[in-house]
């Protein structure tokens, strides 16, 4: 169930004065059960080049690819794609609806024509796989706090047992406490079911320590794409574009500037600690 | 002087059920007490639902106390004989940039604010390019604010108080939606701001790291301030802080990895080059 992109292009408000290449010849592929990270300032086309991977948005030229088919060939099922490849926007929880969580849940599964029974136990189990107490179950989604609420949501699109799941800055407006908790859960739910995620976030931390892969976007561009080690250590680069490593890469670099011959290519607090100590006692 | 200073502040809202019957009281705000003078920069700390944005909209009278005294610049803001003034004093950016942005013109967006104080033209036209500059997006200034993204929207909201010249700006998680390079240009233009007029500045955060350059902070929890000082007292209590939903900036978390493992860094270390020069020091 991978996807794949061939030389995706894609323009905003093509013959108007606002006319912006939002994607610019954006080849890259995600085998099935990855965990990837994307990165890039505001604006650089991560909203939009995710907004391809299930279709929302139709490139202008290239093709996109899921589990080896061509979606933009006549009579694709966009329907199915859309349960395959779930995405979760900004502030899901603005598209809460529902009078109760269970039900806003089973919005999806009952969307895709499932019997009502089906779609209450994915519900059930969706509400379950992201954490959700039962006891809000029957509760309006309106008077949970901020974290249950995105977790309702996600919830929502887990619901349709998707093969990828997409999460466009999902800790965003979260306190420190619920974007551990929103995050964690996200990688339990990656190793329990090995569904592919793809994350965009805007913590360089956060990618660090959850991601198996980053792609960096500038301009519409892929501009770098490799394992969080890789990527970071191209820090400098990463800080021209809006961009910037973790606060612990760093230190080592600074370290290593002074003397101290630590291995700069450390992205999270354990790595550091460690590699401070091995460098110190030796 | 006090720019804002409130006095054993309550705020209770009612609680009702679904037919609109009153079922019981809501406290947000619980005995807070706040002092913060003129040019100081405060950053205010708590998880979502602690009462840190019911405390914000009480600085510029968006809501007033039902117990004690909240006072800005000197004015009861329960006194709405004062509210224009307490409006003038403070102003406020909020978390969302879609609910603070109505122009349809991004120039025309920025210039509302000082166009409604009854500043003259000419002046305003000064007032809109210096805060686009500030907040770097003066090559905007004639795209619709549609077009942007979150974060330049929020730039533009900046933008928009910034052109009002308050003295004192609360902001509630500004930079929730930013990119980093976004969210260092925006602090800096705050504390610009700051060092140039004397502004006053409130920063609700859930970002540490820009809590570390304030003159004080507070941590709130349950509506209540239970924890306060500099950011080297207040980082330095790494575990009070995750009991209280909180974290500290990854620095701080590194020194303090190193100090459980035995390394003899001092507590509270809250900038890179404080701890490289402490880890140099062992070596």
């Amino acid at each position: 169930m991978s996807i794949k992109l061939e030389h995706v292009n894609y323009v905003y408000g093509a013959g108007t004065a606002y006319e912006k290449q939002a994607l610019r010849d954006v080849s890259l592929e995600i085998p099935q059960g990855q965990f990837v990270g994307i990165i890039g300032h505001t604006g650089s086309g991560k909203s939009t080049l995710i907004q391809h991977l299930n279709g929302l948005v139709k490139a202008d030229s290239g093709a996109v690819y899921f589990n080896g088919e061509n979606i933009y060939v006549d009579g694709y099922d966009m329907k199915g794609l859309r349960g395959q490849v779930g995405l979760v926007f900004q502030y899901p929880e603005y598209q809460l609806f529902e009078e109760d969580v269970l039900s806003d849940v089973c919005f999806g599964p009952k969307n895709q024509g499932l019997p009502k029974e089906e779609c209450e136990k994915r519900a059930r189990e969706a509400l379950e796989l992201v954490g959700f107490p039962e006891k809000y179950y029957h509760q309006s989604p309106f008077e949970l706090s901020g974290g249950q609420k995105r977790r309702a949501a996600i919830a929502g699109v887990l619901a349709m047992k998707p093969k990828v799941l997409v999460l466009d800055e999902p800790t965003a407006g979260l306190d420190p406490a619920g974007r551990d908790d929103i995050l964690d859960q996200v990688k339990y739910l990656h190793d329990q079911t090995g569904m592919t995620v793809v994350l965009v976030s805007h913590s360089m931390e956060d990618v660090a320590r959850y991601v198996q892969r980053i792609i960096v976007m500038n301009k519409g561009e892929k501009m770098l794409d490799g394992t969080p080690k890789e990527v970071f250590a191209h820090y400098k680069e990463l800080e021209a574009v809006g961009l910037a490593a973790p606060q612990v890469t760093y230190v080592m670099h600074d370290l290593k500037a002074r003397g101290i011959r630590v291995e700069t290519m450390v992205t999270t607090v354990e790595e550091a600690a460690a590699e401070i100590l091995r460098v110190l006692k030796a | 002087m006090e720019m804002i200073r409130a006095r054993e502040l309550v705020y209770e809202y009612e609680q009702r059920d679904d037919e609109g019957n009153v079922v019981g009281m809501n406290r947000a705000l619980d005995e807070v007490g706040l002092d913060v003078r003129q040019g100081q920069f405060v950053a205010i700390l708590g998880h979502n639902g602690s009462g840190k944005s019911t405390l914000a909209k009480h600085m510029n009278a968006i809501l007033v106390p039902s117990g004690g005294t909240m006072w800005v610049n000197g004015r009861d803001t329960r006194d709405s004989g004062e509210l224009v003034n307490v409006r003038r004093s403070a102003g406020m950016v909020f978390q969302n940039p879609d609910n603070q942005i109505i122009g349809t013109v991004v120039e025309e967006d920025v210039g509302f604010g000082p166009e409604n104080l009854g500043v003259p033209t000419g002046e305003i036209w000064r007032r809109v390019e210096d805060g686009l500059r500030a907040v770097g997006m003066i090559e905007y200034r004639a795209h619709s604010p549609n077009k942007l993204s979150g974060g330049q929207k929020q730039r533009v909201a900046i933008a928009g108080v910034l052109a009002m010249e308050p003295e004192c700006i609360v902001l509630d998680e500004p930079t929730a939606m930013l990119d980093p390079v976004g969210r260092k240009e925006v602090l800096r233009t705050v504390q610009e701001l700051r060092k140039r007029k004397n502004v006053t500045v409130i920063l609700i955060t859930h970002y540490m790291e820009e809590a570390i350059d304030a003159d004080a902070i507070y941590v709130m929890e349950g509506g209540r301030v239970v924890m306060q000082g500099t950011p080297r007292e207040i980082f330095g209590r790494v575990d009070e802080l995750k009991r209280y939903r909180l974290d500290v900036p990854q620095v701080t978390m590194l020194a303090e990895e190193l100090r459980r493992r035995g390394l003899d860094v001092p507590r509270g270390i809250l900038r890179r080059e404080e701890l490289v020069e402490a880890i140099c020091r062992l070596s």
